[in-house]
């Protein structure tokens, strides 16, 4: 199988830091990956774009015109690229930030997760990414959630090793929701 | 089997050149290729090697110059226009006989241009961009295991033939991130002894590293010279990629980045049922010639697809049979110019004939 | 009674004995003659490698007998670190005029001396571009004319001409920096004292070291010797002091 993902926000929501973790939980399952950023000149919060390969096979193209998913973080990135994704793609929206509820398009499968909302619930906004890319794991199968977490201690810095813990829950609630709210979408 | 990493490729390149045994480093700061000296300053002090961030590119490849002439394999990794400023330097290399590996992550330009990935130095990395006539090797890879494979293969090569190698490579290849596997470094074990490098005569004649010839003749001979390595290289040391050739009515051409923008295009296009293949020049100085001419015996339609407005597509049509067909596609370098597969399948589509 | 004959002048191994392209006058041959009777002193050609640059010096590897490879135009202070770092134990030179080392190539010389190399620096400084016919130099005087400033050099367009031995004073890499002439045989005992003096700051490692050089170019000075030698006592050492700029060694 071969799966891409486009990902998309500001700077500083950790997407180029998912996108790795993506990346290395794919290594992890002995499958071919690419990340390819892109981001803004700025330093902080330009825009924050990576695109991600997982594969079977070789990797082609680290670049793509229409991925086969996206996820969108921000208001931006929807009216950048929302149109992109392929037809028959998944895309996940934050609607914790993004009001445009994606009904433009019934080729492909939207889900809306109040993305920022969970990671205050869960005590810290930061976590937003790890819910995010749990969310995608979980309806995509790109990826299974124990690579994702098996992949953490590999991407994040030895001195933050210790809110992995916190990372790990992230994933499974971005998981779950999404597990929920696919279900109540079919 | 040895561990899979994630790895950048500026950072694989770091990592082959460590390994290959360099341990001379000489630059100057320009994106996208900082992570290289970032790279090599943290890691040099628990190999002792020497890593010097000059006072001007002009500086860093005449002090790679220098330590070339002392044997040592040294390298200096820059973007366009730095390799610009160092084009004296490696003409005296090349003329002088020095190995040294010289790294290129190509930015879009002219001028000050942008970050953007770029194929446009194409021209001045295979036909000498400096003075005088000469050429040094170029190898273009196409993911970051290569980046780190062709680095060391750079340094051989380099030390084999006495000839200043570059590796040619972009933003894309130099900033995403792949799979690596490392692997040891073997030493190709015939590689010449460097009898002619200086270190102090110390009882033996002098010994001369020099690029001027002013007696009758000499210089003649020394640009023929240079000139059979040349051939030797095109000989010896071509390297390219073929894949679903065998059935193949069009053949897409592209080196680095766009090689694998086109390798999902050709991909797609398969599954569509048309019949294209890929031909990948690797090394691009000695440029694949012969390669050419035989895909081009059987198969007649060649499209050449680059980050520019047309330069590796020239040395193409020299080299295919003289009935194929050539096209080209191009994005001149730029933010929001690299083509995605979607849109070089829609070329495919248009020169494609059964 | 028998007499005993003392050698007390010789050929320096550090030269081979050979004819020099140099014009009559010309005080290159001098200047390589102290820099052979240098490296003779510490016992130090077989390891020590010089770095030519462009102009007349760059046929350093037909006089001196050492290994020496040859740069860029005004990029022997560069090539000369990338020697020196892969060398850390020899003996490296540069030997450079006016106009590759105070112009085209000041930004190499600034560096490499502040960076501290433990490389010594003959600067050959004759007020101008002796090799490519007596055009204006960075040290060309005022007034001075030359065949690109035939009206007399012109502080107000052309600037004034570089003191290349206190610039370099004032960095803090420099170890040791001062400048000689070697018009008289007074000056070049002085010259050879110099010369040996910045050579020995690099045997016993104590740094970067230069040496400027005051000479003749009678060719493009449009002079006999005797006339040139003149000039640089009348006009060259009244704007260009001689003297030590720099002497960390002393402390």
């Amino acid at each position: 199988m071969n799966y891409d993902v486009f990902m998309a926000g500001f700077g500083g929501q950790g997407i180029l830091l998912i996108g790795n973790l993506l990346a290395y939980a794919g290594i992890i399952e002995g499958r071919n990956v690419s990340y390819f950023p892109a981001y803004g000149v700025e330093k902080r919060g330009g825009a924050a774009t990576c695109t991600v390969v997982v594969s079977d096979d070789e990797v082609g193209s680290p670049v793509i015109g229409n991925p086969g998913a996206a996820l969108i973080l921000n208001p931006l990135s929807m009216e950048k690229y929302f149109s992109r994704v392929r037809p028959g793609g998944l895309c996940i929206i934050n609607s914790s930030l993004v009001e445009d509820a994606g009904d433009g398009r019934d080729d492909i499968q939207v889900v809306r997760i109040p993305i920022n909302d969970m990671a205050l619930e869960l005590g810290d906004p930061r976590l937003l990414n790890m819910i995010t890319i749990g969310a995608y794991a979980e309806l995509s199968g790109a990826v299974s959630l124990d690579s994702l977490k098996g992949a953490l201690k590999d991407v994040l810095p030895k001195r933050n090793h210790r809110f992995i813990p916190m990372n790990v829950e992230a994933i499974d609630r971005g998981a779950a929701y999404a597990r929920e709210a696919a279900g109540r979408a079919a | 089997m040895q561990k899979r990493l994630l790895v950048k490729g500026n950072e694989a390149v770091a990592m082959g050149a460590i390994e290959a045994g360099c341990r001379y480093y000489f630059g100057y700061p320009i994106t996208p290729q900082s992570d290289i000296p970032e790279y090599i300053s943290r890691e040099f002090p628990n190999v002792g090697g020497v890593f010097i961030q000059a006072e001007s590119e002009i500086a860093s490849i005449n002090m790679l110059l220098g330590a070339s002439a002392c044997g040592a394999r040294a390298m200096t990794s820059s973007s366009s226009p730095g390799i610009s400023l160092k084009q004296e330097g490696i003409s005296y290399m090349a003329g002088s006989e020095l190995p040294g590996l010289i790294v290129n992550i190509c930015r879009s330009g002219p001028g000050l241009g942008g970050i953007d990935a770029s194929q446009a130095d194409y021209f001045q990395a295979v036909k000498g961009g400096g003075h005088g006539g000469y050429h040094i090797i170029v190898l273009a890879p196409d993911s970051v295991q290569e980046m780190y494979d062709l680095t060391m293969l750079a340094f051989d090569l380099s030390d084999r033939y006495r000839v200043p190698a570059m590796l040619l490579g972009d933003s894309v290849i130099g900033q995403m991130k792949e799979a690596l596997t490392p692997h040891p470094y073997i030493s190709p074990g015939d590689l010449p002894a460097k009898d002619w490098a200086v270190s102090g005569k110390d009882g033996r004649p002098q010994r001369v590293v020099k690029s001027l010839f002013l007696g009758d003749g000499e210089l003649e001979e020394h640009n023929w010279k240079l000139h059979r390595k040349y051939q030797e290289l095109k000989d010896k040391e071509v390297r390219y990629e073929a894949s679903d050739l065998d059935d193949a009515q069009l053949v897409v051409t592209a080196f680095g980045s766009t090689a694998r923008i086109a390798k999902t295009a050709i991909r797609m296009a398969r599954e569509e049922g048309l019949k294209v293949g890929l031909l990948r020049p690797i090394s691009l100085f000695p440029f694949p010639e012969k390669a050419f001419l035989e895909t081009t015996s059987k198969v007649k339609r060649v499209l050449c697809v680059e980050l520019n407005t047309g330069q590796m597509v020239e040395d193409v049509r020299l080299s295919v049979a003289r009935d194929a067909d050539v096209f080209f596609y191009g994005r001149p370098p730029g933010a929001g110019s690299l083509p995605t597969p979607e849109e070089l399948l829609a070329q495919i589509r248009k020169h494609y004939k059964d | 009674m028998s007499t005993e004959m003392k050698q007390v002048f010789s050929h320096p191994d550090s030269l081979k004995d050979v004819q020099t392209h140099f014009c009559p006058g010309c005080q290159h041959g001098t200047t390589h003659r102290l820099v052979a009777d240098a490296m003779d002193a510490f016992g130090v050609q077989d390891r020590t490698i010089g770095v030519a640059s462009v102009g007349c010096s760059v046929f350093l590897y037909g006089y001196f007998d050492i290994d020496v490879v040859e740069a860029p135009h005004g990029r022997a202070p560069a090539v000369a670190t990338g020697v020196k770092r892969v060398h850390q134990d020899k003996i490296v030179f540069t030997y450079q005029g006016d106009g590759d080392l105070a112009a085209i190539g000041t930004s190499e010389i600034i560096h490499a001396a502040n960076r501290g190399e433990g490389m010594t620096v003959i600067f050959v400084n004759n007020t101008t571009y002796g090799m490519t016919g007596g055009q204006m130099a960075p040290t060309t005087l005022p007034s001075q004319k030359t065949s690109t400033s035939p009206y007399g050099r012109n502080v107000s367009t052309d600037g004034y001409p570089i003191r290349m031995a206190e610039l370099l004073s004032n960095l803090e890499g420099v170890t040791y920096s001062a400048r000689v002439a070697v018009n008289s045989p007074k000056n070049i005992l002085q010259a050879a004292r110099v010369v040996k003096k910045a050579f020995e700051v690099q045997v016993k490692g104590q740094g970067f070291s230069f040496v400027e050089v005051l000479s003749a170019c009678p060719t493009n000075w449009g002079m006999n010797p005797l006339k040139a030698n003149a000039r640089v006592e009348s006009e060259m050492i009244p704007y260009f002091p001689l003297g030590t700029f720099k002497d960390s060694t002393a402390a």
